[in-house]
């Protein structure tokens, strides 16, 4: 009788711990799911600030219709955007020509006094950095997500169903380490 | 960072089945003192209750508790939009699955609280003299020290080892005394028993001495790891922001500042970013203090020169400090992957005049006491107090009547009201002082 109930209550262990790791990992893959998302929720609200920031820049900044145009241009180029390489190359365009028109707006002492403009600026840096740090968080997720399913003994809950690896989110290199050029031509 | 929340919760348990230990047995020997035979077990019973009671007031109100006894206000995002930004960056950064609700406490010494015992429901203070000081990034390094208490659960651990601490001293405070008042009377009961003398005087003496020694060794180990969550959540910090000149840079303004925060007290104290009962040269010692000394924390984050992973913060404390500690559950260290500090945003220095900063303390805590703002044509910035009840107001400078916004008045009263019932309804008396200004507007508008 006591073999029988040792058996069974080992068998019984085993299946709670393994019901604990897959519960686990499904939960990790939903998180990294949801800090992917977030990147997107942050660049829809950049392309939202956009249209309010030139229109409060226009009247001041006459001479500067190229670089308010060039923003223009790439906001809708970045949300027309399909696929996932040409939204990442368009979005990477969006932040060089915002960065470049905040160097221009230093020439601007009446912009920059402007209530209206300072909100909104503050609203445009909060939501870069929160694209920055959504892209960090989502990689910080997707670190400890990997982790785990390379790491025994929940590799072994992985393997049997299917739980595969994240990509990391990378920004090509070249494109956003790179200074902005500034012409004040 | 996520393996860090497990090892605190290990933590808190040990904690807390250790210090359960040493309460239950000081009762039982308190008990035993009291009523020999039998009634040691009435004395485990009244301290689990003891201890029982305060973990549920501090469980279901501890938060709330903290807010209100620091005169912190519930604030939306139109009060400060910075702070607010920067507390959503930084929840994002954390992957925390809420936003936590801003606070402002209304007070120029610069400092900052974290509360709530799951990230699900939990607050973050800052002080108006904090927002009148620091830039973005230093703002941002505060946020991201408070975020991380948040995230590594570091108040459900310091309000479980609070509580502990809390039961230890009251039954030993109340033993002492009763020892003190009731040594004439109470002998006279225990001469009854016979032979047993011996055997009663030795427990009795193993008793004071465990009621002398046993807050004295609960303060000290409270101490000393509400110290270490100060380094540990720097060293997240430094580690969300990807810049730990931020948080060491700000730190330096809070220990500039030279002044006290009026509602912090002794209770209060540990929970702030910089211990705010320690204020220039006064210094507690080194054992006796709820904080790391704040020299010391920002000379670890400046010398972390080669990225900001947690075993790069170690490291530095190692060579900063001179001695090796286990800040860091080995669990954190292991990710090695290097993480590069970012460059600093360029942002303005606040290098303002006192007087200007003083005004802007006032502004904010006029604003965060719904004060109303109307800019006259002339360009003076009229501050209208909530209690004015006309709809319309003369410039003191050019005598222009201006007209009061009246709906967007309404409105803004309408959320900080409904923010300040919500404190309410979390069962607390309210420290927030309602007007009857949004009535009486809009009945007019």
């Amino acid at each position: 009788m006591w073999p029988v109930i040792i058996v069974l209550g080992a068998i019984g262990l085993i299946v709670l711990v393994f019901i604990g790791y897959y519960n686990g990992l499904v939960r990790l893959r939903n998180q990294v799911k949801n800090a992917f998302s977030q990147i997107d929720v942050q660049l829809k609200r950049r392309h939202d600030l956009i249209p309010n920031l030139v229109e409060t820049a226009k009247g001041y900044m006459k001479h500067e219709r190229q670089t308010l145009d060039s923003i223009t241009q790439a906001r809708s180029k970045a949300m027309g955007a399909e696929t996932v390489g040409d939204k990442s190359k368009a979005e990477t365009a969006l932040s060089g020509a915002m960065s470049k028109f905040f160097l221009v707006v230093e020439n601007y002492p009446d912009l920059k006094a402007n209530q209206n403009f300072l909100a909104l600026q503050e609203e445009l840096t909060s939501t870069e950095n929160k694209i920055a740090f959504a892209r960090q968080g989502y990689n910080d997720q997707v670190l400890f997500y990997n982790n785990k399913i390379q790491m025994f003994p929940s590799n072994i809950v992985a393997g049997m169903f299917s739980f595969e690896e994240e990509e990391f989110f990378e920004i090509e290199d070249k494109a956003e380490k790179e200074v902005p050029k500034v012409s004040f031509s | 960072m996520w393996e860090l929340i497990r090892a605190n919760r290990r933590k808190s348990l040990l904690l807390f089945l250790a210090m359960g230990a040493c309460l239950v047995g000081l009762g039982y020997l308190v008990g035993e003192i009291w009523a020999p035979g039998g009634g040691g077990y009435f004395g485990m019973g009244i301290a689990l209750l003891i201890w029982f009671i305060q973990s549920v007031i501090s469980y279901t109100w501890g938060g709330s508790i903290m807010l209100a006894v620091s005169k912190a206000r519930p604030v939306t995002h139109d009060v400060h939009p910075q702070l607010f930004n920067v507390v959503e960056e930084m929840k994002i950064a954390a992957n925390l699955p809420a936003m936590p609700k801003v606070y402002i406490i209304p007070d120029p010494a610069p400092n900052a609280f974290a509360t709530g015992l799951k990230p699900q429901n939990s607050a973050i203070a800052v002080t108006a003299g904090l927002l009148s000081r620091l830039n973005r990034d230093e703002l941002q390094g505060v946020v991201a020290h408070e975020m991380s208490h948040i995230v590594n659960r570091d108040v459900l651990y310091m309000t479980f080892a609070g509580i502990m601490l809390g039961s230890i001293v009251l039954i030993s405070q109340v033993f002492l005394r009763s020892l003190w008042f009731g040594a004439g009377s109470s002998r006279r009961y225990r001469s009854g028993g016979r032979g047993g003398g011996q055997a009663q005087a030795i427990i009795m003496i193993v008793a004071i001495v465990l009621a002398i020694l046993a807050p004295i060794l609960a303060y000290l180990l409270y101490y000393a790891i509400s110290r270490k969550r100060e380094y540990l959540a720097d060293a997240s910090a430094a580690r969300l922001t990807r810049y730990p000149e931020g948080l060491a840079s700000a730190l330096e303004k809070i220990s500039g500042a030279n002044l006290k925060l009026e509602s912090a007290n002794k209770v209060t104290a540990p929970m702030y970013i910089s211990n705010p009962l320690e204020v220039g040269g006064k210094k507690l010692s080194a054992l006796s203090s709820t904080h790391p000394p704040i020299k010391e924390r920002i000379r670890i984050l400046r010398n972390m020169s080669h990225g900001v992973n947690f075993a790069d913060y170690q490291k530095t404390y190692e060579q900063v400090v001179g001695k090796s500690a286990g800040l860091i559950p080995a669990s954190g260290l292991k990710d090695t992957e290097v993480i590069p500090i970012r460059q600093g945003s360029a942002a303005e220095a606040k290098k303002r005049s006192k007087k200007r900063q003083m005004r802007d303390v006032g502004d904010l805590m006029r604003k965060v006491n719904q004060f109303a703002f109307i800019a006259c044509v002339c360009g003076l910035r009229m501050k209208v107090p909530p209690d004015f009840k006309r709809s319309k107001i003369n410039c003191p400078r050019c005598g222009r009547e201006n007209e009061l916004p009246l709906a967007e008045l309404a409105a803004v009263t309408a959320v900080g009201d409904s923010l300040a019932k919500k404190q309410e309804k979390a069962g607390l008396q309210n420290i927030y002082k309602k007007t009857d200004r949004g009535y009486n507007r809009s009945e007019k508008g």
